[in-house]
């Protein structure tokens, strides 16, 4: 629309016609209070906070409402406006408990910052104030029905954000309440957002309440370690005995990639780091058979000893490793290198979640094809072929909606399920599960074999019709399927893709060159020579055993060693425990999970959230993780990766090219938790100066990452203040025979599941337990 | 209340067929029925739309907006569906006039309804009655039933070729749902809130359709306009408030009732001819003119013609035409309280200053009635009615606030006479609390 020019606050003020007056002085600088006015969701006009003078308007308007027009000339600070929010704050305060000094929101609550900026400073009433008792929704969300001011805000990120309408208000008048629609308890995705949404402390968190006040805490924003979506979580960390330990997380720092967003996961799930069994001791199974926690250098000590004499005795081929889909870039780039270099084999691979490989090679030669999360929130159309965004990619299903909200964009859902966001979709289509593929061709007027019908004619012609189309596929989609898919997609005037794999770096790890036949960037094995020449050390250019071929070499008894790094196979992918008993096998997680209890060493490692590194998301955006807390006797898996090598008689710094200074500080315990690492990293990158001092140190593993793989070649400013980079570039350089074995084994996680990290959130469990009409995930996934 | 009543100055207009059995569509026809309708057809939408402006009629439902120019706001062409929509949420204190038009002349606001439906081109009108009226909804779905019966509604009416369908249903019992947007999201089916606005419901309206809604008696009128001619109509008032009106007499007052009378008839005379005075000779003290949240008036206030615009002169409210008598015993703070009794029961808690302002201000009118009031309290209760006043969402907060700064204003010494530890001086001077009821 045209711009109009219109005059607050004395101030000429330019903003295109129609916008909302609030919007308008906000973006000006002007900030105008509110509590029921939040961007992006429907107007309210109730709380009547942003009552501004509108000349040759009769009453005071609400700037909420009130669109600029031409010649407008509004006061938003007079006596009259400041009397009026006045009156409103000391009309809410009647009733409200007032029991700020131990309410969750104290010092974070729009209320008090009100009451402290209009001072409504004397109490007019004496009557008794209306109380009534607080409730527990869920085991997540608790409601403190005196402390709300009734902004309706939870009902709507409910209903309008999340689809979901567990929210509602009850009676009417001054006896209005929020309550739920099932009566006393909540039925919903147990996402939290009404909490977060909540602009008083009537909406209180089931893992926070009560626990601390906001100051004692300091806020931590990395990314979430769960799904792959990578959403930005602010972690509330404290001090404790044995470390530092998470007491909240949520999402106050709006900037990240999920905008408003944090599913149940990123807000509660990461408990697991407090768990009782947790593993804070290495361990070496005993001549008893038993495990028995050791010192940490007897047991460096014992796996390398033990892997270098398999290495040196039958060569690095009897040797296997099999990385994570949690840990850092730098972690895993890390773990291949060393699998590669040091250890002399190309046996290594992950649970692979989707087939990024696949998609890579699809995209060669198409830069700027691949999505970002944050496209869905502006793509005019969506076709959403398999998965359950919901589900598996809360964020992009929260994107979708805002965007169907917002934009009106056009959802089409292909789908073997009754997915949730076929609710969003203006055109739908019941697939059998079987029929991705030949969907594909038929979409792309060739004859697969797909039954068509009236609603796939109509689907198709539409699909046909949009002159941009944002195409995301679920794991249904993987090898050649993915090619044809692409291909179609091209196809079309202006197309993206999004590939959806399950966890925080499963693309990280494919990426990362946690593969048998690729390297970093899936530069083929038998085109290593950049990466040997950067390494300053051969690799083995035959492509090495997959995770399922090493398995059954180890149960033949043709694997000695098995290096397995945060992931759980074992249970996965149903491995009989006799299967490993001549292997000798080393695992490091925080948890003695089915893998661990079967191996000779078992490392403690720290989890995302305690260290310091890169993820990239499933759709190719990479950010930077933040060590927010920290357990004693833990250590990184880039920690220990560098130790092992270390005690392979490896030169570490030929593993971790850091820089050549005297000041070997070990970097990733120094101030994080008060965000002054972050600071100092800041300061030196903004002076070209990075911190390269430590062979611990992350970001020197990242600027080999960036000289090898151009994709990830991203500002490293912008990472560095917590804002996400779309990978710039396609990945693949150089084919690869597109010929690879399909190892896509999706992990089904459930929005209350996350594989076997999951089930060591008290939370998740209790809120599974809570839901007994939900499904219960078919397999135990893997990581 | 709703007695039948009359007296010489009384104009039979609205209240031309009550009391003569014109329920039955057939009576109706005999009284003229049906015919302003088919007038209506044959002269087409913008002469109706000229005709119901030069009749100067104003809508009833108290705010008084001119109806012909109201209707003129719809948009001729509109992708979406338009509606007509009767408001008979009859529900501000004191007003019992929809009720005799549902009770004596249903057919008259069906009548209304298709011609305002002629004049913007819907083709669908909805007749909305209060909850507590579910027991005249029989009447008005038999009214319905029976214009169906002779082609009056459905398709092709009269033989014109336009189709229009009506549909009656009632509310759930609720003040709120009297303001027209919340009324809309009532019809919906949805919490009974009123909208923001603009978009006007003219605009968008009832499911997103541009809507035409006017109150009952507004309505009722209509037929009467083309029956006389809007010219004729309008010289029944005075200048700028064409016709008559139902005026609804109750409290203290000898005769009782609802009365016909011409726009801008003197208000004394009402009380001390039409209505025969005060009972058992005792003072009028105050008068609330419109309905309860209209402003009251003093004795000495009450020279004035009851039309729109010289009672706003004289600081109320014309209202809906609830005209309430209160004699010399009635305790004013007492009966302060009774009216936001009322307003804090009824409001819908959408918007903070009516929610929380309308229940502090029962909360400090009990307290202060009943002898625990002190000195703050006055000036309190007049700041908060005025930090309500024109801060709410919808104007229900008015309608609390109006009145009781009105009460405080000019009867303060009462309110202070219930000081120190008095309590009412008047002990249960509202013999029945039915008199607002």
């Amino acid at each position: 629309m045209a711009d109009v020019t219109f005059t607050v606050d004395g101030k000429k003020l330019t903003a295109p016609a129609g916008t909302l007056l609030i919007d308008a002085c906000r973006a000006a600088g002007i900030e105008i209070p509110a509590f029921c006015y939040y961007p992006g969701l429907s107007l309210q006009a109730a709380c009547r906070m942003c009552v501004v003078r509108v000349e040759k308007m009769p009453k005071l308007q609400t700037a909420c409402t009130t669109a600029v027009t031409e010649g407008m000339v509004v006061s938003t600070e007079t006596d009259e406006t400041k009397q009026a929010r006045k009156a409103t704050i000391e009309l809410l305060l009647g009733n409200h408990p007032l029991d700020c000094p131990v309410c969750d929101a104290g010092g974070e609550c729009e209320l008090q910052d009100m009451t402290f900026k209009y001072g409504a400073h004397e109490s007019k009433y004496v009557e008794t104030k209306q109380h009534r008792e607080e409730q527990k929704w869920s085991p997540v969300v608790y409601f403190d029905r005196p402390r709300c001011i009734l902004c309706y805000r939870c009902v709507r990120v409910c209903g309008e954000g999340m689809d979901v309408w567990a929210l509602g208000v009850e009676n009417r008048g001054v006896t209005s309440v929020i309550a739920p629609n099932e009566k006393d308890h909540l039925d919903c995705e147990e996402c939290g957002m009404c909490i977060d949404i909540c602009p008083v402390g009537a909406l209180t968190s089931g893992t926070y309440r009560y626990k601390t006040r906001p100051w004692e805490m300091n806020h931590v924003g990395t990314v979430c370690t769960h799904c792959g979506d990578g959403c930005k979580t602010t972690l509330g960390v404290r001090p404790t005995d044995d470390g530092v330990e998470i007491i909240r997380g949520d999402n106050r720092d709006k900037s990240g990639i999920n905008g408003d967003f944090l599913c149940i996961k990123g807000r509660y799930a990461f408990d697991f780091a407090n768990h009782k069994d947790r593993l804070t001791k290495p361990l070496i199974r005993q001549a008893d058979g038993k495990l028995a926690p050791v010192s940490w250098e007897q047991a460096l000590d014992f796996a390398a000893k033990k892997l270098g004499e398999i290495r040196d005795s039958r060569g690095g081929n009897a040797i296997g490793v099999i990385g994570s889909n949690r840990t850092t870039n730098e972690e895993t780039y890390l773990l291949q290198k060393f699998a590669r270099t040091i250890l002399r084999t190309n046996n290594v691979d992950h649970h692979r979640t989707a087939d990024y490989a696949a998609f890579a090679a699809a995209l060669k030669g198409h830069a700027g094809r691949e999505a970002s999360l944050r496209d869905f929130l502006s793509a005019r159309a969506i076709l959403l072929l398999g998965n359950d965004p919901t589900n598996q990619h809360p964020a992009l299903a929260w994107q979708v909606r805002t965007n169907v909200r917002h934009n009106r964009a056009r959802i089409y859902v292909a789908n073997h399920a009754e997915v949730k966001l076929r609710r969003q979709a203006k055109a739908a289509v019941d697939l059998p599960a079987d029929a991705y593929a030949s969907f594909v061709e038929y979409l792309a007027g060739k004859d697969g074999g797909f039954e068509a019908n009236d609603t796939s004619a109509a689907f198709r012609d539409a699909i046909r019709q949009e002159e941009s189309l944002l195409v995301a596929f679920g794991s249904e989609f993987r090898g050649r399927d993915i090619l044809v898919l692409v291909d179609f997609g091209l196809s079309l005037p202006n197309t993206k893709f999004a590939c959806l794999g399950d966890y925080a770096n499963s693309r990280g790890a494919a990426d990362m060159g946690l593969l048998p036949d690729l390297l970093p960037g899936y530069v083929p094995v038998t085109a290593a020579a950049h990466f040997a020449e950067e390494y300053g050390s051969a690799l083995p250019t035959q492509p090495g055993l997959d995770l399922v071929q090493m398995l059954d070499a180890a149960g033949r008894g043709d694997l000695s060693a098995l290096y397995v790094v945060g992931s759980n196979p074992a249970t996965r992918y149903g491995i009989d425990p006799s299967a490993l008993k001549n292997t000798f096998l080393i695992v490091q997680d925080m948890f003695l999970t089915e893998t661990a209890a079967l191996a000779d060493v078992v490392f403690p490692a720290a989890n995302l959230y305690e260290k310091t590194g890169t993820v990239t998301n499933t759709y190719g955006d990479l950010q930077l993780v933040k060590k927010a807390a920290d357990k004693s006797g833990v250590r990184t898996d880039f920690e220990i990766i560098v130790r092992l090598a270390d005690k392979l008689g490896a030169d570490p710094k030929q593993l971790v090219p850091f820089g050549k200074g005297v000041r070997a500080d070990f970097g990733q315990t120094r101030g994080a938790q008060s965000g002054e690492a972050d600071r100092h990293a800041v300061w030196l990158a903004a002076n070209h100066l990075e911190p390269k001092l430590s062979p611990f140190d992350p970001f020197a593993i990242l600027d080999e990452i960036q000289r090898l793989v151009p994709a990830y070649d991203v500002p490293r400013l912008n990472l560095l203040t917590g804002n996400d980079e779309h990978l710039k570039s396609e990945l693949v350089q150089i084919d690869a025979s597109a010929d690879r074995r399909d190892l896509v084994l999706p992990s089904n996680d459930l929005l209350y599941t996350s594989g076997t990290l999951g089930r060591y959130s008290a939370k998740l469990t209790e809120v599974v337990e809570s839901h007994t009409i939900l499904m219960k995930p078919a397999e135990a996934a893997a990581d | 209340m709703a007695f039948l009543t009359t007296h010489p100055d009384v104009v039979p207009l609205i209240s031309y067929r009550f009391g003569k059995g014109a329920t039955s569509i057939d009576k109706y026809l005999e009284l003229d029925g049906y015919k302003s309708v088919q007038k209506a057809i044959a002269m087409g939408p913008e002469a109706i739309i000229t005709e119901m402006k030069a009749s100067g009629l104003r809508g009833r439902g108290g705010a008084g907006f001119p109806t012909g120019l109201k209707w003129s706001f719809v948009p001729k062409q509109s992708a979406k569906p338009k509606y007509v929509l009767v408001n008979g949420d009859e529900s501000e204190p004191a007003t019992c006039k929809d009720r005799l038009i549902f009770e004596h002349d249903p057919h008259s606001v069906i009548e209304g309804t298709i011609i305002a439906g002629l004049a913007v081109g819907a083709k669908m009108g909805f007749i909305y009655l209060r909850g507590e009226y579910r027991y005249l909804l029989k009447i008005m779905e038999k009214a319905i039933d029976e214009a169906y019966a002779k082609g009056f509604l459905g398709k092709n009416i009269f033989g014109s070729g336009i189709d229009f369908e009506a549909i009656s249903h009632t509310g759930a019992g609720a003040y709120e749902v009297g303001e027209e947007s919340a009324l809309m999201e009532s019809l919906e089916g949805k919490r009974g809130i009123p909208r923001i606005r603009p978009p006007f419901p003219a605009v968008v309206g009832l499911y997103g359709g541009p809507t035409i809604i006017n109150n009952a008696e507004t309505l009722a009128t209509v037929p009467h306009i083309f029956r006389i001619g809007g010219a004729e109509y309008a010289k029944l008032g005075t200048e700028r408030n064409g016709g008559t009106r139902l005026f609804c007499l109750s409290g203290h007052i000898e005769k009782p009732g609802v009365y016909e009378l011409p726009m801008g008839y003197n208000l004394k005379k009402m009380i001390y001819d039409v209505g025969g005075g005060i009972p058992g000779g005792k003072k009028l003290k105050a008068v609330v003119p419109g309905g309860s949240s209209t402003p009251v008036l003093l004795p000495e206030e009450i020279d004035i013609g009851m039309d729109f615009d010289q009672v706003g002169k004289a600081g109320s409210m014309l209202g809906s035409g609830g005209v309430v008598m209160l004699d010399e015993t009635v305790c004013m703070v007492e009966f302060a309280l009774r009216t936001m009794k009322f307003y804090q029961h009824e409001s819908c808690g959408w918007c903070i200053p009516c929610r929380e302002g309308t229940d502090w201000l029962k909360k400090s009118l009990t307290r202060l009635h009943a002898g625990g009031g002190v000195d703050k309290d006055i000036d309190n209760i007049k700041y908060l009615a005025e930090n309500m006043l024109g801060r709410t969402f919808c104007p229900l907060g008015d309608a609390a606030a109006m009145p009781t700064i009105a009460f405080v204003q000019k009867f303060r010494k009462e309110f202070e006479d219930h000081l120190d530890g008095k309590g009412c001086p008047y002990h249960h001077s509202l013999e029945h609390e039915a008199v607002l009821a």
